[in-house]
């Protein structure tokens, strides 16, 4: 055993402790053993999140793909289509397996599901398909020209290669949608018409509220931070109480207090009106309305901007910018080129913060923001809630937290995450 | 800092109009929560202040819409005040049946999020840990992920596995969101930590248990506490997921208060929403005492 003592490459080799192993091993299996120790103490919350959170998100998300309904119903159709070139109509082989289709979706009720997936498609196809299934029994072949009998629509080609579209089992299609695109009659993507794209404009509000709220944000909070951080320490924690009560009263409560001050009857309205700044009758419409949401958005983010802030602008030592005035620096001039460049880091923290809060805001546009304050998020909830358009909220669920994530990712990079902290 | 004796009148200026500045945006900030407090004694169901209430008129206040919280729901609010009466508030007034739910859900969310997430931190704060980065960036996400996707998630994984609309699901669900905070305030507090006090533990004799109780615990739990008020106040807060996860058995008061800013608006919210300001006084309270209990035992004091 002693033999290894000749391998000089390293002294640690060599050496031996009083078991007999060498210290090199035995350092080795401990640190081994500190690392499974640690991430033990991990564990249990590592497989709570997982199972909890992160599993059911992501199967939430894989509905924007997978959307089998269509292709199980549809299952004679679905194979007896796969050979269509989609130049002309299908051959009569479809239209027999289609029809056949038909009678076992009413039989299995199972019509008015694969009719609204059509409809997300087609508007208007899923009357089309009920009421189509509901004559398919007495349907005598050849099934092409009965079929075209029953409903004259049966003989549009873009009718066919939707349904061979949608006999799959994934789909891009949810993911177009939410970007305001479609499929044209010969299978490409087209944008949809100015008129009727929804989501692109919403998707540029979403970022253009967060992006002003993140601006306002700002310019509010920089200002106090900066007080907060020259002011002595027992003055300064009274103050950062007025910054840090909003942050722990309830969403809902700040939300509710906003209707109070800005809505028509409202405490602003008053005091305008009792000024004489506005007659009673030209009350100004300052909630329900992007605004609204602005205003209370602003309010409700503040505190997340002017921690990060105050923390970065606590240790710049005050001296920095006495040296620079003793150099000759007008206030300004230090102000711009000695102290602003050092809270940099600050800035960026708490602006990513804000705006990745912003843009996945539900509650404050869902209560105040009224038509034109609305986000992406309140038009996920409702999909989710009324339309159950399950598919297409998740498409944009999907959008929305891959624009996040990349944020995330990018606040790792500037702060990382462990550095954050509250109060 | 106060303004040097050689300070110009520019900079005179200058640093008033800064504070008168800085005033303003702190009235900006506080004002909204407090507006609140004087609206919700309003003897009117109005939202606003009335022309009796600004010349301070007694009859202009009253406390009706705070014994509406108490009444709302009853099967016989105008008996006389009674066990009976008090029993009928107890099991049928709604706005109680929330401050049950609330209570009861975001006790067990502060235990559970607790526990895991001070574990975790524990776990984090060690150089050991492989994939430190990626690790801490999973724990965090609750708090990133917009809680509508959450919501959405959880509502189809929840109806899948039978939670829900149960209680259970909902205090998985704030849980998940309630321990990124745990997380972060214990990890804070385990950086200032000094680890040789686990090895002179370990080296006078003490079992790794015994070094957890004795001698770290006491050390982090003004971080744990806080932690945990964390945890309490997300779930005390929370609606969102509320909203997808919860039936009516399991309303809580964010929930009870949104659908009343979208139904039926009442000063009651405005009672509701004072009595939670109060709450949140308390609690901002009790994590200031913690934190600055925790610098002195650091070593760090106020200058």
């Amino acid at each position: 055993m002693v033999d290894t003592a000749l391998n000089t490459t390293s002294v640690a080799d060599g050496l031996l402790t009083d078991d007999g192993k060498s210290l090199k091993a035995k350092l080795a299996l401990a640190t081994r053993r500190n690392k499974l120790r640690a991430f033990l103490l991990v564990a249990p919350l590592l497989v709570f999140i997982l199972v909890t959170f992160l599993w059911p998100i992501g199967v939430m998300l894989y509905r924007s793909v997978y959307s089998p309904n269509f292709g199980e119903t549809f299952y004679r159709t679905a194979i007896a289509i796969k050979d269509w070139d989609g130049k002309d109509l299908p051959s009569e082989d479809v239209f027999a397996a289609f029809v056949a289709d038909l009678v076992q979706a009413k039989k299995d009720r199972t019509i008015g599901k694969a009719g609204t997936r059509i409809n997300y498609e087609i508007s208007g196809a899923r009357s089309l398909f009920t009421s189509s299934a509901r004559k398919a029994k007495k349907l005598e072949p050849p099934y092409k020209e009965a079929l075209i009998g029953v409903k004259e629509q049966w003989g549009e080609r873009n009718l066919w290669s939707t349904i061979k579209r949608l006999t799959g089992s994934y789909t891009a299609s949810f993911y177009l949608a939410s970007l305001d695109r479609r499929y044209n009659k010969d299978n490409q993507i087209v944008t949809q018409p100015e008129e009727r794209q929804i989501y692109l404009p919403l998707f540029l509000r979403t970022f253009w509220i967060g992006g002003l709220v993140m601006v306002f944000c700002i310019i509010l909070g920089y200002p106090i931070a900066y007080l907060l951080s020259i002011l002595p320490l027992r003055t300064s924690n009274l103050l950062m109480i007025m910054v840090l009560l909003p942050f722990w009263t309830s969403l809902l409560v700040r939300t509710t207090a906003w209707i109070a001050i800005l809505q028509r009857e409202g405490i602003v309205n008053d005091v305008l009106v009792f000024l004489r700044i506005i007659s009673d009758e030209n009350r100004i419409q300052m909630i329900y309305n992007q605004a609204g949401t602005i205003i209370a958005m602003t309010h409700i983010l503040l505190p997340f901007m002017v921690l990060p802030l105050y923390s970065v602008m606590k240790t710049i030592p005050p001296s920095y910018m006495r040296a620079a005035r003793s150099l000759g620096a007008t206030q300004f001039t230090a102000f711009t080129r000695v102290y602003m460049p050092q809270t940099l880091p600050g800035v960026g923290a708490g602006s990513v913060l804000v705006f990745i809060l912003a843009i996945g805001y539900y509650i404050t546009p869902a209560l105040v923001g009224g038509r034109t304050g609305t986000l992406i998020s309140n038009v996920i909830a409702g999909h989710m809630q009324k339309s159950l358009n399950w598919g297409l909220a998740a498409a944009l669920g999907s959008l929305l937290l891959a624009s996040v994530l990349v944020l995330y990712w990018l606040y790792n990079k500037i702060v990382g995450v462990d550095k954050m902290k509250f109060g | 800092m106060a303004l040097p004796s050689y300070a110009g009148p520019g900079e005179r200026i200058w640093y008033y109009s800064f504070r008168v500045v800085c005033g303003a945006i702190f009235l900006f900030l506080i004002l909204p929560v407090l507006i609140v407090v004087p609206l919700s004694f309003n003897a009117e169901p109005y939202f606003t202040f009335t022309s009796g209430m600004l010349s301070f008129d007694a009859d202009a206040f009253s406390l009706r819409w705070y014994a509406d919280i108490f009444k709302n729901g009853m099967s016989a609010p105008n008996d006389a005040f009674s066990w009976a009466w008090i029993s009928d508030s107890w099991s049928n007034a709604q706005w109680v049946h929330s401050t049950k739910n609330s209570f009861f859900i975001a006790i067990w969310v502060t235990i559970l999020a607790t526990s895991l997430g001070t574990l975790a931190a524990l776990g984090l704060s060690q150089s050991e840990l492989p994939f430190r980065g990626a690790l801490m960036g999973i724990l965090i996400s609750p708090m990133i992920v917009p809680l509508i996707i959450t919501a959405a998630g959880m509502y189809f994984f929840y109806s899948d596995v039978g939670l829900a609309q149960t209680y259970i699901g909902v205090i998985l669900a704030h849980t998940a969101l309630g321990t990124p905070f745990v997380v972060i305030t214990v990890t804070a507090t385990m950086i200032g930590f000094d680890r040789s006090l686990i090895r002179a533990g370990a080296n006078l004799g003490a079992q790794p248990h015994t070094v957890f109780f004795k001698v770290i615990m006491p050390l982090i739990l003004p971080g744990v506490i806080s932690g945990g008020l964390f945890a309490f106040i997300t779930s005390f807060d929370e609606v969102v997921a509320v909203l997808f996860l919860s039936g009516f058995e399991q309303r809580t008061i964010p929930r009870q208060m949104w659908s009343g800013i979208r139904e039926q608006i009442s000063p009651t919210i405005l009672a509701v929403a004072t009595i939670l300001v109060c709450i949140s006084i308390v609690l901002l309270s009790t994590v200031e005492i913690l934190r600055r209990r925790s610098e002195k035992m650091r070593g760090i004091r106020p200058v």
